[in-house]
């Protein structure tokens, strides 16, 4: 983090509940996202992530448990007196309004005089660069300079927090790529907390300073990317961020040994950068394993050549890094694969 | 586009023949009237005298003047009825919500000159409601004195196409609409008033103008209640009492076209550039909220004030031909099937007139509507735009100005065999109708068109079968569903259409049912078996109307099944 805005608030989440009918979407939700941080809630659909964040909002049912912004409790405050910025999904631009008006309407909401209004939608105009923009319709506009002027309708307000809900998922991959490098920017200048909800982990690791993995209503880790991907609770965040191979019960290596096999109950972890693979018989420094197995399926992917090799009956998932002139295997190869035993990582749930 | 290329001349030829029967049958017909009023009758020059008396005729400034002023009350009070209706569907969990829709649909099986008498009877000096009114309460009020009672009857039959419309446009507002305004601070009616508001405009404009032209160019409701001061029924009186040379029916003709075009215009703009409908997938509609019990009471309250309002012609119109005697009190003295009886003994040949007559019609329409919506949207004819306008522009037309024009286009124009005049045979009855009802059955059928994917036609052709085999074999049996739509609407409506057929019925033998309710309605005697004819003109529609939404229910069953998936998906883009 830079130096962080004097007025940056943080984000208190306490033991929230929340259901639609007899559904529980958020259960016992606890978190605290700092002042000035880029926080992303990142899940599958239905995991409760914008729930979470529409309730930050003030939309959705009444929630159970407390949320905070800074120290002013908000729970029971109705969503237009909260000053938190959302930008939709959908962009929920105005149709019938210009892209000024669009952006001057929460100005004029707070009563502000015509003079400032116009200064500070300019302002605001002018830093997603579509000032010149201004005296169109939003159904003139490309998806992504609709969502440039729903960034700066929410950012015009100076919210508490930036709430944002999938606001990339309706771009195209190089749009959204270069979109998710201004929000970032933009977050930087202003020091605004942020708080983004995506189901894309590239998008969740390339932007947050922490993220939170929802699934089914809970929280299943909290983290920076870096520290999810190497040290998961879980199976579920094992997963859901990047390849894992997860290996209930033991694993016999070349030698005879066994291994896992005292791990009762928990699963064992690795990545399949991990492993490397080579022709047999191969060999493997001080700490790593060597497995030997047979190639049932190859991918080549670019960058790197992704195995599916047979050890001992179970499948494990091997990344290669692939240069020109490197060698492949083929499916039907006995291969060795040494296994960096310091990166195996036992999951217990 | 290979489009172009592909198009032979059977299509051409086909293209050919509907823009011929349009031009002989709409455009010759209104261009004539046109032309006949700026012509001095005299000496067929142009000029503009024939609108210099117009305006110069006391009686003809008060029928404008009146025609302008019921059209735009019917307005007024039929968005009375229609706001609360489409605000409790749309706003709240209101459990009466499938009642609303039933109210939309119910006013629309019967035309509203059919129950007019009902109403005075109801709702008259001396009807049931004032009679009560002043026993209880010891006033009455004067719901059907004069324009009053046009208005009510006409805003109690066409509101729905407000509330449709208005409904519609509400539903369509996307919920992250109103959250982002209420996240940057608005709410109440400051929310409403910026964004609900605007954004449901464009809709209730469109069904308000439509009302307006509907209720300006009716002439069976007030004829039936005896207004004769509005400009359809004095263009109507002028022709049939002083005949077709009399230039007022054409001034008037040009004036309830212009009108109407007007309206249409307004509409229009209305619409344009306002796809308004913001609904994201898995959005949908205004935040929801539950009624509260004192709020409840009050929805319901109001809905059962509205839907006895809305029944009250059927009602009435049910009263009438059971009761005997009926007047002065609140309800017939005594009630009977005697009515029926003298119905039935002179009325089959209106009741099998028409149903010939709306069935050829009917016909004639979905072969029309298939054939154009095709060379519209599959084929390449030069000038297959101009088709679709054309046809759709009957909608501008009322059916007095296609009346005149008819009688005065085909006077003189002889049918060899039965040698008489093409403008009094039965036949130019069935084209009239079919003409007036073809832009509603040419949308059904373009909607259906829109639905099959060029895709699965290109399947087809693809597996060997030449186009028109196509056409019989996927796109017609894929279309089924809207054409049967579109033909069971212009039956329904076409057999209680009034305004042009009582210009263009010859002899009383050729006469359909609405002119024979017309007849009955004449005189105090008829009133009885009138109204049972009426009661038959409701069944009659509210079968159809029954029908085409099992048929409309049925085929969108269909396809949520996933039976023409690829339609959906592809079908947007033809």
């Amino acid at each position: 983090m830079t130096e962080i805005r004097p007025d940056a608030v943080a984000v208190t989440i306490e033991n929230l509940s929340l259901s639609f009918g007899d559904t529980e979407v958020l259960k016992g939700v606890n978190l605290t996202i700092e002042p000035g941080e880029f926080f992303t809630f990142l899940g599958p659909s239905g995991s409760g992530k914008s729930t979470l964040l529409r309730a930050i909002a003030g939309f959705g049912p009444n929630p159970g448990g407390r949320i905070l912004i800074g120290d002013d409790d908000v729970t029971r405050q109705p969503p237009w007196t909260r000053n938190v910025g959302m930008v939709f999904q959908s962009y929920a631009l105005w149709p019938h309004m210009t892209v000024r008006k669009n952006v001057a309407f929460g100005l004029e909401e707070r009563k502000l005089m015509p003079k400032e209004i116009k200064a500070r939608v300019d302002e605001a105009l002018d830093l997603v660069g579509l000032l010149d923009f201004a005296e169109r319709r939003p159904s003139q506009l490309s998806g992504g300079q609709q969502q440039r002027v729903a960034l700066a309708r929410t950012i015009v307000i100076e919210p508490r927090v930036l709430l944002l809900d999938e606001p990339l998922s309706n771009l195209d991959a190089n749009l959204r790529i270069q979109m998710r490098r201004d929000i970032l920017s933009l977050q930087r200048t202003l020091k605004l907390t942020t708080i983004f909800v995506t189901h894309d982990q590239e998008e969740a690791n390339t932007t947050s300073d922490r993220i939170a993995v929802l699934d089914q209503g809970i929280i299943q880790q909290v983290g920076s990317p870096i520290h999810l991907y190497d040290e998961p609770v879980n199976r579920f965040v094992a997963d859901f961020l990047g390849t894992a191979n997860l290996i209930d019960g033991p694993l016999e290596t070349v030698d005879g040994t066994a291994l896992f096999e005292s791990d009762n109950g928990g699963t064992a972890m690795f990545r399949p950068q991990d492993l490397t693979i080579q022709p047999p018989p191969g060999t493997a420094g001080p700490d790593a394993a060597l497995l030997s197995g047979r190639v049932e399926h190859r991918e080549f992917l670019g960058n790197l050549i992704r195995y599916n090799v047979t050890v001992g009956g179970r499948s494990l998932i091997v990344e290669d890094s692939h240069n020109a002139g490197r060698p492949a295997f083929s499916p039907g190869d006995d291969v060795a694969l040494a296994l960096d035993t310091r990166n195996i990582r036992i999951l217990t749930g | 586009m290979n489009l172009i290329s592909r198009s032979h001349w059977g299509v051409n030829a086909l293209a050919l023949c509907i823009g011929l029967f349009l031009l002989v049958f709409l455009v010759i017909p209104v261009v004539t009237v046109v032309i006949v009023a700026f012509q001095d009758p005299g000496t067929g020059a142009y000029t503009l005298v024939n609108f210099v008396d117009f305006f110069n005729t006391s009686l003809f400034q008060e029928s404008f003047l009146n025609s302008f002023y019921v059209a735009s009350m019917s307005v007024v009070v039929a968005t009375i009825i229609a706001i609360p209706l489409a605000y409790f569907t749309t706003r709240f969990n209101f459990s009466g919500a499938v009642l609303i829709q039933t109210l939309g649909i119910i006013p629309l099986i019967m035309p509203p000159f059919v129950g007019a008498v009902a109403m005075l009877l109801l709702f008259g000096e001396n009807g049931s409601v004032n009679l009560l009114f002043d026993e209880w309460f010891g006033f009455t009020i004067p719901f059907m004195q004069g324009l009053n009672g046009v208005i009510l009857v006409e805003s109690i039959h066409y509101f729905p196409f407000i509330l449709i419309n208005l409904s519609a446009a509400l539903l369509n507002i996307d919920r992250a609409m109103e959250e982002s305004a209420q996240n940057l601070g608005a709410s109440g009616t400051r929310l409403f008033r910026r964004i609900v508001f605007p954004l449901a405009m464009p809709g209730y404009v469109a069904g308000a103008s439509l009302v307006f032209l509907k209720v300006f160019d009716d002439l069976g409701t007030p004829l039936l209640l005896n207004i004769n001061n509005m400009l359809a029924p004095q263009a109507y009186l002028r022709v049939s009492s002083i005949g077709i040379s009399d230039p007022m029916g054409y001034v008037i003709s040009v004036i309830l076209v212009t009108f109407s075009l007007f309206s249409l215009w307004v509409a229009f703009l209305a619409l344009k550039d306002k796809d308004y409908s913001t609904v994201q997938k898995g959005g949908g509609g205004l935040m929801k909220r539950d009624l509260r019990t004192w709020e409840k009471i009050g929805c319901y309250a109001v809905v059962i004030l509205i839907l006895l309002m809305v029944l009250s012609p059927h009602l009435g119109l049910a009263l009438l031909s059971f009761g005997t005697v009926w007047s002065y009190s609140v309800l017939p003295d005594a009630f009977t099937f005697a009515h029926y009886g003298n119905m039935f003994r002179v009325a089959g040949p209106y009741i099998s007139n028409t149903l010939l007559y709306a069935g050829l019609a009917a016909f004639i329409d979905i072969f029309l509507g298939t054939a154009i919506a095709y060379v519209v949207l599959r084929t390449g004819v030069v000038g297959r735009k101009w088709l679709d306008f054309i046809a759709m522009g009957a909608v501008a037309v009322p059916g007095v100005v296609i009346g005149i024009g008819y009688l005065r286009t085909f006077v003189e124009f002889n049918v060899p065999i039965i040698d008489k005049p093409l403008a009094s045979w039965w036949v130019v009855i069935v084209i009239a109708l079919s003409i007036r009802r073809l832009p509603y059955a040419l949308r059904a059928c373009m909607a259906a068109l829109q639905q099959v994917s060029v895709m699965l036609e290109e399947a087809a052709e693809n597996l060997g079968a030449t186009k028109s085999r196509t056409v019989r074999r996927v796109v017609v049996p894929l279309m089924t569903g809207g054409i049967l739509a579109g033909f069971v609407t212009s039956f329904a409506t076409a057999s209680v259409e009034l305004s042009a057929t009582i210009m263009l019925v010859n002899t009383e033998a050729d006469a359909p049912l609405a002119y024979g309710i017309y007849q009955f309605m004449q005189s105090a005697a008829g009133r009885g078996p009138g109204a049972a004819l009426g009661i038959i003109a409701v069944l009659i529609v509210g079968t159809a109307t029954y029908i085409s939404h099992r048929v409309i229910e049925r085929t969108e069953r269909q396809r949520s099944d996933g039976g023409i998936v690829v339609a959906e998906v592809a079908g947007a883009a033809p």
